[in-house]
């Protein structure tokens, strides 16, 4: 079992704080949401957890331990990331870049075996992509593309997964149809799951608890209910949003209304 | 266990074993044709020896065989000492060139990267012309002082573009680029000064610059072979490696690849046996940018075969190309680095028009 904890974290590019004094923790089995404003930190907080950026302050456990103490390969081994807009080689065929994903497990001087070919063709087949494996990356869709990287987080057999923005510049079909394959992941296998999303509606839906982040600081932590509602909607993103609950699970559901930017003047925001 | 579990079963079927089975033919059905190829170039030179007395002689220096020798020693001394080292040195550089080519080129994920991109060559030459234009000969260890100037040259050229590219504990690579091409630049220019100052000693210095493999002896064959057996092997180490830095260096490093150290490995081993090859012969055009280019073209981009596929026809080209170069205008040798470009590049042009898809990205 893998337990992500995340103590009084603080973030910087250079001696810019971007992220202040963030805690958290997210149990196996768990999907959780980190939501917030353009620009808030959700996509440095999923690049520190992944050690691709040293905290400023603060620490981040895993299972206890300080992912700065653990080995790059093993902590790839531990913990898989789906990044927002993946850059691919477009030469390389889908299978490629999936089996890219066995890499922790393998040595220095070991080859990819019988054993890795076949865990990352069943992480294609979970992910229907395996009718797209001989395809170049470059012939692809963004839709399929998103499905690859996710195979190939698979492939990794890791413990935890994080995500940022995994559903961006998809449509709504493919939005649920990925975010319903992390989320069986995430039940079936007892994953821990982080998810960065900007859409508010799909992080009520899917995700477990939510992390409300305005620039760089938690403003609100919690189960969707706690979270999403007019008030905390209003402070951070500034807009009058309309906050019902959903009419199949009463889960909170935001609806927008034109001319409620903080941006209105005051005589104009009646506009209907 | 919180795990992705994938169970593993070995009955799926696919065409990726089948594949890889294929370029794994392919690397030794290159294997082969490099022993033909460096038997076939060694029976070609100058002076007239029949086709079977140099298989004979060939054959007759391998442990286990047993023949006995009926050819003068003059003929037995003309392919033992003259011609077989000039075509293993031809091999070995053919080799390193392309090797260390098809690394830079995924290292830095730019396809215009050849082993010269980062100053090794413009280093090396500044070296072998300072060695050329000093007032003493010196022979301490069988080969001169040029090839010793040359190496150092490229090795301290690339030391400098790297510490100046380098940021706190990351090394960008378009950083490192623009230093070394700004650096080349500035040894090029010196380098051009001081052949116009040169005098008498112009044409050495520019046979040198466009490369040739007269002169070749086994001294010089054992000196760069332990540079490229080892800068070679240390590579193919880090196939995989090169193959996921073809993502982005964020996503290398989410799927475990000490990115920094794997990028420091590769940059000193490629520059290693690039300047291992380049200071006994001159630095040579052509191999280190289109081998690795025609390999992709033909087997994909997966450095785990594309890197041994280079090594093997970068050795097979270049031994081809020095044959002509020595035997087309014999008995005037033409620089091998014009070879290299008049019979490279319409074959390359060809493979380009042929494929029709993307050389690189």
């Amino acid at each position: 079992m893998i337990k992500l904890e995340v103590q009084r974290l603080s973030l910087a590019y250079g001696r810019d704080v971007v992220v202040r004094d963030l805690t958290f923790r997210v149990m196996p089995g768990e999907m959780v949401g980190l939501i917030g404003p353009n620009g808030s930190g959700k996509s440095t907080i999923i690049k520190a957890l992944s050690r691709v950026i040293d905290p400023y302050s603060g620490k981040i456990l895993l299972n206890g331990k300080d992912i700065a103490k653990i080995r790059r390969e093993d902590l790839a081994r531990l913990l898989g990331v789906v990044p927002q807009m993946p850059l691919l080689p477009s030469t390389f065929t889908a299978f490629e870049i999936v089996l890219m994903g066995r890499n922790p497990h393998l040595r220095l001087l070991q080859y990819e075996g019988a054993r890795d070919v076949a865990i990352t063709w069943r992480a294609m087949e979970r992910t229907a992509t395996h009718s797209l494996a001989e395809r170049r990356v470059g012939e692809l869709s963004g839709g399929e593309i998103q499905r690859i990287v996710i195979a190939r987080v698979l492939a990794q057999e890791p413990e935890s997964i994080l995500l940022d923005e995994p559903t961006a510049n998809l449509d709504i079909s493919h939005q649920v149809e990925i975010l319903d394959l992390i989320k069986n992941l995430c039940l079936e296998n007892n994953l821990t799951v982080v998810v960065a999303l900007h859409d508010l509606n799909l992080a009520s839906q899917y995700c477990d608890r939510l992390i409300l982040i305005n620039s760089g600081r938690v403003h609100a932590q919690g189960t969707p209910i706690e979270v999403i509602n007019p008030q905390n909607i209003k402070e951070v993103y500034g807009a009058e949003g309309c906050v019902y609950s959903h009419p199949v699970n009463r889960l909170p559901t935001v609806l927008l209304k034109a001319g409620s930017s903080k941006h209105t003047k005051p005589g104009e925001s009646q506009r209907s | 266990m919180g795990s992705v579990k994938l169970s593993a079963t070995n009955q799926v079927t696919h065409p990726y074993p089948l594949r890889w089975r294929s370029r794994t033919y392919a690397i030794l059905g290159l294997l082969i044709a490099f022993v033909a190829v460096v038997a076939f170039a060694t029976t070609i030179g100058s002076v007239q020896i029949p086709f079977f007395t140099t298989w004979r002689v060939l054959l007759s220096q391998l442990p286990l065989v047993d023949i006995t020798p009926n050819w003068p020693s003059t003929i037995e001394t003309i392919i033992l000492e003259i011609r077989l080292p000039r075509v293993i040195l031809a091999g070995l550089v053919g080799a390193a060139l392309a090797i260390a080519g098809a690394t830079y080129q995924g290292l830095f994920r730019n396809p215009l990267a050849d082993p010269y991109l980062i100053g090794v060559a413009q280093g090396a030459s500044l070296g072998a012309v300072i060695g050329f234009l000093l007032p003493f000969e010196w022979h301490g260890i069988g080969f001169g002082i040029i090839p010793i100037l040359a190496f150092a040259g490229a090795v301290l050229s690339v030391a400098i573009v790297y510490s100046l590219a380098r940021v706190g504990k990351t090394l960008p690579v378009t950083t490192l680029i623009l230093a070394g091409v700004a650096l080349g630049a500035l040894w090029g220019s010196i380098v051009s000064y001081l052949i116009i100052t040169s005098g008498e000693k112009i044409h050495g210095i520019i046979f040198w610059l466009m490369g040739s493999f007269s002169l070749s002896e086994w001294s010089e064959v054992r000196v760069v072979l332990p540079y490229v057996v080892v800068g070679v092997a240390i590579i193919l180490l880090y196939a995989r490696s090169l193959n996921i830095m073809q993502l982005d260096e964020e996503q290398a490093q989410q799927l475990g690849i000490n990115v920094e150290k794997v990028k420091l490995i590769l940059l000193a081993a490629a520059t290693m046996i690039t300047a291992a090859a380049v200071s006994f012969v001159g630095t040579i055009g052509f191999v280190g940018i289109i081998i690795p280019h025609a390999v992709r073209l033909i087997w994909g981009p997966d450095h785990r075969f594309l890197l041994p596929l280079s090594v093997l026809t970068g050795g097979v080209f270049l031994i081809l190309a020095d044959l002509v170069a020595r035997t087309a205008l014999a008995p005037m040798e033409i620089p091998v680095g014009v070879i290299t470009a008049i019979c490279g590049v319409p074959f390359f042009l060809y493979l380009l028009r042929r494929k029709r898809r993307a050389v690189f990205f």
